[in-house]
């Protein structure tokens, strides 16, 4: 759905966005992370074809960015939901959705039917007529989304959607995008929030002006400490780490009645602990996971790169 | 450039307006003050001064008035031109504009045609109701009906819509550089000091009659012309993305 090579964007003398290359598939949800002024909504406006790149190339829901004769038909296969909602406040939540479906240009029977089904999914058609200068942030959000989605895009760019919403309103907005994911719809999120991007997003890619990395929350949350297992037992001794160390060759720490040992697959190598273990006469009362939260990894991946940069 | 795209964007705008009490006011009562107004104040001047040499100083006199549809024309879209973008700015609804399959162009004209076809048909209803009134009130004085004439012609015709669009295009310029609606109208006040001048110079007897008229049109060409390729490179998508505060 989306692939770009090598997408910079400079203004003046100052590089927002440097070099960066990713690929995006159908359906996928795929998590843009990076701190305040990192380049995230630079890009999404370039992948959108809002502004113009200055070098790199990229293919974005079947059109090729830069091309003039693509860029209408870009615009009309994808959604953008800007970090500001810009709706506007003295029309209806059904006229706002009207006005941007007959911009795209919507058949009127579909998109009356658009306009019902999104209004009912988010829980708003009962206040279809009201202004939507006297909804709530979090109905306000679910308008935006919803105006989003009126023309039935393939691909959805969701920048901040849960910024500067109180919880319960935040979680409103994240049940919508967890709706659109079980959907199939294919979602670049730009966020802040590592929770939400763990919970919705099949990927993720850190960036701070470069992509700095690329991976699963989990595979981002594991590479950075790796996974460990924690096994309590009635009395841990240093002969039963000892008999781990020697069946695995993996690293084992001693806490209290607690052996910590790090493994790289642990469906694979539980069981294993538990046989050696058992074999070296321990008595097992408990056994958990333990791995680094995606914040953990995201905050210790941008202290790196500002390390090294 | 699709027409069609430009007007709905025009037709989503006006129906804001008229939600705008300021901006209805304005389109309503300077028209109706403009034809009605002079034609009272003819009235008091012929009741003060009598009819006996009226043809020597009445047509001047209207003509000068009647350049007040001009100049109106240039007043009425500062305000809806100032809601139209200096709004969607301080509302931020032009980034979700500018992300539908919809042209700059088609936008800008969208914006101009939102401005621009309240305020003609406010001057050209005004304009008829202002011949109307001064025929009224000078048959008898002159001894003919004064309208319709060449000088309205132009006036409302030619001379009124090149204002108008002076107008707008020089509020979308200032429109990128300020951030809120009073702001936007305020800078565009300046435009009017050109045509005060002209409605000076015709009330202290300088002649504004068809070829003086047919001049200034030529020079409103040029400046609407010119202020169209800067409200152009101004009205653009990554310029009001990255620059536009």
């Amino acid at each position: 759905m989306i692939h770009a090579v090598n997408l910079t964007k400079q203004f003046g003398p100052v590089t927002a966005v440097d070099r960066v290359s990713l690929d995006v598939a159908d359906g996928e949800v795929f998590g843009f992370l990076g701190p305040n002024g990192a380049g995230k909504t630079t890009t999404v406006r370039m992948l959108a074809s809002l502004i113009s790149r200055t070098s790199g190339s990229a293919e974005v829901a079947g059109c090729e960015l830069g091309k003039e004769s693509d860029e209408l038909r870009l615009r009309s296969r994808i959604g953008v939901l800007p970090e500001n909602v810009g709706l506007y406040e003295a029309t209806s939540a059904y006229q706002n959705l009207e006005y941007f479906g007959r911009l795209h240009r919507v058949e009127a029977g579909t998109l009356r039917a658009n306009i019902e089904r999104l209004l009912r999914m988010m829980d708003l058609w009962e206040r279809r007529d009201a202004p939507v200068a006297t909804f709530s942030k979090g109905m306000k959000q679910k308008v935006a989304l919803a105006r989003t989605l009126v023309h039935d895009p393939i691909l959805l760019f969701l920048d901040e959607p849960t910024a500067n919403l109180d919880p319960e309103a935040a979680k409103m907005v994240r049940d919508v995008i967890l709706e659109l994911k079980k959907e199939r719809r294919t979602i670049f999120l730009n966020t802040h929030q590592l929770d939400e991007a763990q919970r919705i997003c099949d990927r993720v890619g850190i960036l701070r002006t470069r992509l700095i990395t690329i991976g699963s929350p989990d595979a981002l949350r594991t590479g950075l400490s790796g996974v460990r297992t924690v096994v309590r037992l009635d009395r841990a001794s240093e002969s039963v780490a000892q008999a781990l160390r020697d069946r695995l060759h993996v690293p084992v720490e001693i806490d209290g009645d607690r052996l910590i040992v790090s493994v790289r697959d642990p469906d694979r190598q539980n069981p294993e602990i538990v046989e050696a273990v058992v074999a070296a006469g321990g008595r097992i009362r408990e056994m958990s996971q333990l791995s680094a939260s995606l914040e953990d990894a995201y905050l210790k991946i941008v202290r790196d790169a500002e390390a090294s940069s | 450039m699709r027409l069609s795209q430009a007007w709905l964007i025009a037709r989503h705008d006006i129906g804001i307006f008229r939600t705008k009490r300021g901006i209805l006011a304005g389109l309503v009562a300077l028209p109706l003050g403009v034809s009605v107004g002079f034609p009272a104040l003819i009235v008091y001047i012929l009741d003060q001064h009598g009819s006996a040499d009226a043809g020597s100083y009445l047509p001047g006199l209207i003509d000068a008035f009647g350049f007040w549809f001009v100049i109106g024309a240039a007043m009425l879209p500062t305000a809806i031109a100032a809601y139209g973008i200096v709004g969607e700015k301080v509302e931020r609804s032009l980034e979700p504009l500018l992300s539908t399959p919809s042209t700059d162009s088609e936008i800008l004209l969208g914006k101009v045609l939102a401005a621009f076809v309240p305020t003609m048909i406010a001057i050209w209803a005004g304009s008829v109701l202002y011949q109307v009134l001064v025929d009224a009130v000078t048959r008898s004085a002159l001894g003919y009906l004064y309208y319709p004439n060449l000088e309205i012609v132009l006036l409302v015709f030619v001379l009124a819509p090149l204002a108008a669009l002076y107008a707008i295009e020089f509020s979308i310029v200032v429109s990128a550089r300020v951030t809120d609606v009073r702001s936007g109208q305020q800078y565009s006040g300046i435009i009017f000091l050109p045509l005060i001048f002209l409605y000076i110079a015709g009330e202290i007897g300088y002649n504004l009659d068809p070829t003086v008229l047919a001049y200034i049109a030529l020079v409103f060409v040029a400046v609407v012309v010119g202020l169209f390729a800067v409200s152009r490179k101004t009205f653009h998508r990554e310029e009001i993305l990255t620059r536009w505060k």
